[in-house]
């Protein structure tokens, strides 16, 4: 990879998406070996930087460093100094000093992985920032969606839910794009960004029309906690219009497979029945979260920098 | 008696629409002749070969801090900023800490502006006690201590009725009432123009219609009081076209435009960088067109800096966190120039929207180069190439979305009441 | 020349020695002149390596061939052919990655192309014969050690190279070489197919001055 953090999928080309789904699936045999762990990253650091609460984000990055070997830190919110008046920029120097091998930084506001990356001579593997990207959860759905239909070329991807906030979303409408999937997104109006359509989707107000012919149909999770903000009236309304059952799913193609991010709200974005079951694979998607993290790590931590500052 | 010559440079006079070569000779701080050729004997003479003279710049609209958060600038450190800008006289907000609500205030600043700053200060008042929206401040008792304006500018008077009752009390001084027109509610978290780039790099956004709600009821509030309006910082081409039909049917509104709303698109927050995060934002590619159209065809009366120094741990922080705002005395004029250099706008118009046009507004004695006027001059070389470097400059801020970028066009000198202020090879030139 | 890696007993024993034997061969028919070793050679080499390894294992049925990817894994099919026509045994052929195991990846910019590892059955107890085409320094050798460690424990390790070309900076026997060839440091020695994959006919190729460290 010419690049040496992972921000976005919106920065990286389709060869490069190639060789991270590549090396994923690689990674996917150590995790069925009786010892799950290989030595390439032994002695080198890498720190979970995150500034917002996320357990199994954080989990599947931890366990993708330690199966590699490398030390991994967690430096959250609540065990340092980041709710102290610190500067984000004042905290990304003191990990600078810390000389970290790579830093996965996950934060509530769009562009401060970016912001620490400027800072930093580490590489920094974006874990999710506001409502902007979260890389390595779309690289993970593209790798389920290769493994699933051996393709990614020529399917149709139909995103669901709360377009407007979700990094999920972008992150995903960049990748399959890039890899040659026609993206459609759904929602009620209040949850479709303004100007969607300038990332080369077709937007979608209407379940059925959005499905036809889908090959994948992606479910977004629901903050229930935005309800204050009314971007949807009520949460029955909400399942009914858009939650994905066996009903909804004859639109789409009859082999669609189904995707949530995680967790899933039951009984909201996905029937009860099909949160767990064929044709949802989203124990699949989690499975290869490590894998594919794993292969992120690989190709980004420890490498030498440009600068030489390192050894 | 003191005498300064300006010499040999491209006289541009708005109030007299006077552009031709010629001198400016000044006697005990007053323009005593504006000429060719003028008798050169016993004069201090500047050269101003090749290059424009100028009335002083006057900007309606800036914030200096004091009191209060002199640790982001002080009225010392934004006099001499605003001289190294060509601003002769500025207008700074009240949203300082007492808020400027009270003539004791106003006092103070004025006091302090006599003694540390090169350039005039002309507090502006708050509209509003706090700035809270809810009860208008003392107007007759801050006029007569010296505000020429009232506004609660950076906060939005939201409630319609109080808005109206500020408006129709204005008329009892005859000073403008200045809006900071952002519907709060329409804002909501945003914190970048909304549009296709917010949707790209996932910050909340900020819509356009949030200004043009606002300044539409803001008119219509004008209109049926009578009062003077002037909108501060126009961003959208909605409200541009607001005002000028506004204009038209003879309501009595101005309108202020920054040198950022006037070059810089929402794509310059791309980089997350918080000193492009201002309010309100940058916008759309249509609405720069739009504003910049504005300012030519003098529906935008004024170009004023908004100049609203940060601290840089306060700007270093995560974009929605970070406090809105850039400085802009000392880049404003290389900034303008590019729509003269676009041949959108003539020299002398442009001068005029940083001159005549916002003395007026504020009914300053100032912008003009009339034989006895004070001698507020400024000499400008629109062809000069620098590069901008903050540290380097006078504000105590650093905020800058031109940080380190090449300029064209930069102020040479500035002159106060016949003083010489600022010198480009020798800076501030008092203490 | 010297033949120190090679078992002394097995040179004894083995069948048709001929083939491997220096120059003489393989020159001849070689496609271009940097051809060390052609695939008639090979499948000669591979021919008496099977009868070797049936000579020194009692138990074939304990027998794991463990390719080492790329070069390795036709290697190994042909060895598991080879012991299926002399021995009649069915032997198992695995495939190991020593990618995320090798010693040099700290040092380098741009992380090298990870290949597939496919262990069909357990290795514990079972003799594993690990299968390169290549023997130099003797890294390689060790990362598949190593890596075959994590999948469990086999009774024992044997390593079967096609060529050796000398250079080793660690203490690894090769049991079973197809060819010495005498090499410098700076030469590259590579096993090549000639359809551009590793599926038909093979040759392996030495080229003075590359890069031949692997």
């Amino acid at each position: 990879m010419i690049a040496t953090d992972l921000l976005g999928i919106e920065d990286l080309e389709r060869s490069d998406i190639e060789q991270i789904l590549e090396a994923a699936a690689h990674m996917q045999e150590i995790g069925d070996r009786p010892v799950k762990k290989v030595p390439t990253l032994r002695g080198r650091t890498i720190v979970n930087l995150f500034f917002e609460p996320s357990t199994r984000t954080r989990t599947s990055f931890e366990i993708a460093g330690k199966r590699l070997s490398a030390d991994v830190v967690n430096f959250s919110t609540s065990s340092s100094s980041l709710s102290k008046a610190e500067s984000i920029l004042d905290t990304a120097r003191t990990l600078d000093a810390m000389q970290p091998d790579a830093v996965v930084v996950r934060h509530r506001v769009a562009g401060v992985p970016k912001r620490i990356a400027d800072v930093l001579d580490a590489p920094v593997i974006n874990a999710g920032d506001g409502a902007h990207e979260h890389p390595t959860q779309a690289l993970l759905d593209l790798l389920t969606v290769w493994q699933e239909k051996g393709r990614i070329d020529g399917l149709t991807v139909t995103i669901i839910g709360d377009i407007v906030h979700s990094r999920v979303a972008r992150s995903n409408i960049y990748g399959f794009l890039k890899m040659g999937a026609e993206v459609r997104v759904a929602g009620p109006p209040t949850m479709l960004p303004v100007g969607v359509q300038a990332l080369g989707v077709k937007a979608f107000t209407s379940m059925r029309e959005a499905l036809d012919g889908a090959d994948v149909v992606m479910a977004l999770r629901i903050q229930l906690e935005r309800l204050s903000g009314s971007l949807f009236p009520s949460i029955r309304e909400y399942a009914e219009t858009f939650g994905i059952s066996r009903r909804t799913l004859r639109y789409a193609k009859d082999d669609a497979i189904v995707m949530h991010p995680g967790p899933v709200n039951r009984g909201v974005e996905l029937s009860h029945d099909l949160a767990d079951h064929r044709p949802s694979v989203i124990l699949d998607q989690v499975r290869n979260g490590v894998a594919l993290r794993m292969a992120v790590l690989y190709l980004l931590a420890g490498r030498e920098r440009v600068a030489g500052r390192t050894e | 008696m003191s005498r300064l010559l300006i010499r040999g440079g491209r006289v541009l006079d708005p109030a007299s629409d006077r552009d031709a070569a010629g001198d400016v000779l000044i006697e005990d701080g007053v323009i005593v002749a504006v000429d060719a050729d003028i008798d050169t004997r016993g004069a201090e003479v500047l050269d101003a070969e090749g290059v424009w003279i100028a009335p002083g710049f006057v900007d309606l609209h800036t914030h200096l801090r004091e009191p209060g958060q002199e640790y982001k600038e002080d009225i010392a450190s934004g006099g001499r900023a605003a001289v190294a800008g060509g601003f002769t006289s500025v207008a700074c907000m009240a949203n300082t800490q007492p808020v400027n609500d009270d003539p004791s205030v106003t006092d103070f600043i004025l006091d302090r502006a006599r003694t540390d700053s090169p350039a005039r200060v002309h507090p502006v008042a708050a509209a509003t006690k706090g700035l809270a929206g809810e009860v208008m401040t003392e107007m007759v008792a801050l006029v007569e201590a010296g505000a020429v304006a009232f506004s609660d500018d950076g906060k939005t008077i939201m409630d319609s009725g109080v808005m109206r009752r500020v408006l129709q009390y204005s008329r009892l001084v005859e000073r403008p009432v200045i809006t900071h027109a952002e519907d709060r509610t329409l804002v909501g978290d945003g914190v970048m123009n909304e549009g296709p780039v917010s949707t790209r790099l996932g910050l909340p956004g900020n819509p356009a219609v949030a200004e043009t709600v606002h300044v539409a009821r803001d008119i219509m509030l004008a209109e049926i009081t009578g009062a003077h309006l002037h909108v501060a910082h126009v961003s959208t081409a909605g409200a541009v076209e607001l005002v000028r039909a506004a204009r038209e049917r003879g309501v009595h509104v101005t309108a202020e435009v920054t040198p950022h709303h006037l070059v810089l698109t929402d794509e310059a927050t791309s980089g997350y960088d918080t000193n492009t995060k201002m309010a309100p934002p940058l916008r759309s590619a249509d609405d720069v067109r739009a504003c910049r159209q504005g300012v030519a065809d003098g529906t935008l009366d004024a170009i004023a800096t908004d100049h609203a120094p940060h601290a840089l741990h306060e700007k270093e922080v995560e974009f929605t966190e970070a406090p809105p705002g850039v400085i802009g005395f000392e880049t404003a004029l290389a900034v303008v120039l590019d729509l003269v250099r676009e041949g959108e706008l003539a020299p002398l118009e442009l001068i005029r929207r940083l001159t005549t046009d916002p003395a007026r507004i504020l009914s300053l004695t100032a912008g003009t180069l009339s034989v006895g006027a004070p001698a507020d001059v400024v000499v400008v070389d629109p062809e000069r190439r620098w590069t901008y470097d903050p540290s380097k400059g006078y504000s105590k801020s650093r905020n800058s979305p031109w940080n380190g970028q090449e300029l064209v066009g930069r102020v040479v000198a500035s002159v106060v009441g016949g003083r010489m202020v600022y010198h480009v090879d020798r800076g501030v030139l008092v203490q | 020349m010297p033949n120190r890696t090679q078992p002394p007993s097995a040179t004894a024993r083995s069948a048709p020695a001929p083939a491997e034997h220096p120059t003489g061969e393989a020159a001849p028919e070689a496609p271009d002149s940097s051809t060390v070793l052609d695939d008639l050679g090979i499948r000669r080499a591979l021919m008496r390596i099977a009868h070797e390894l049936v000579e020194r294992n009692d138990d074939l049925s304990r027998l794991y061939l463990v390719a080492v990817p790329n070069g390795g894994v036709p290697l190994a099919r042909q060895l598991a052919a080879n012991l299926r026509e002399v021995a009649d045994a069915e032997v198992t052929v695995g495939i190991l990655d020593t990618t995320l195991y090798r010693d040099d990846l700290l040092a380098r910019g741009a992380r090298p192309r990870l290949r597939r590892t496919e262990m069909p059955s357990v290795v514990d107890e079972r003799v594993v014969v690990l299968v390169d085409d290549v023997a130099n320094t003797g890294r390689t050798i060790r990362a598949a050690m190593d890596a075959l460690m994590d999948f469990g424990r086999p009774r024992g390790v044997q390593v079967v190279a096609l060529v050796d070309r000398g250079h080793r900076e660690l203490p690894i026997k090769i049991d079973y070489v197809g060819k010495n060839i005498p090499t410098q440091a700076g030469d590259r020695v590579e096993l090549l197919g000639d359809a551009g994959d590793l599926e038909g006919p093979l040759r392996v190729v030495l080229r003075p001055e590359g890069e031949g460290e692997r």
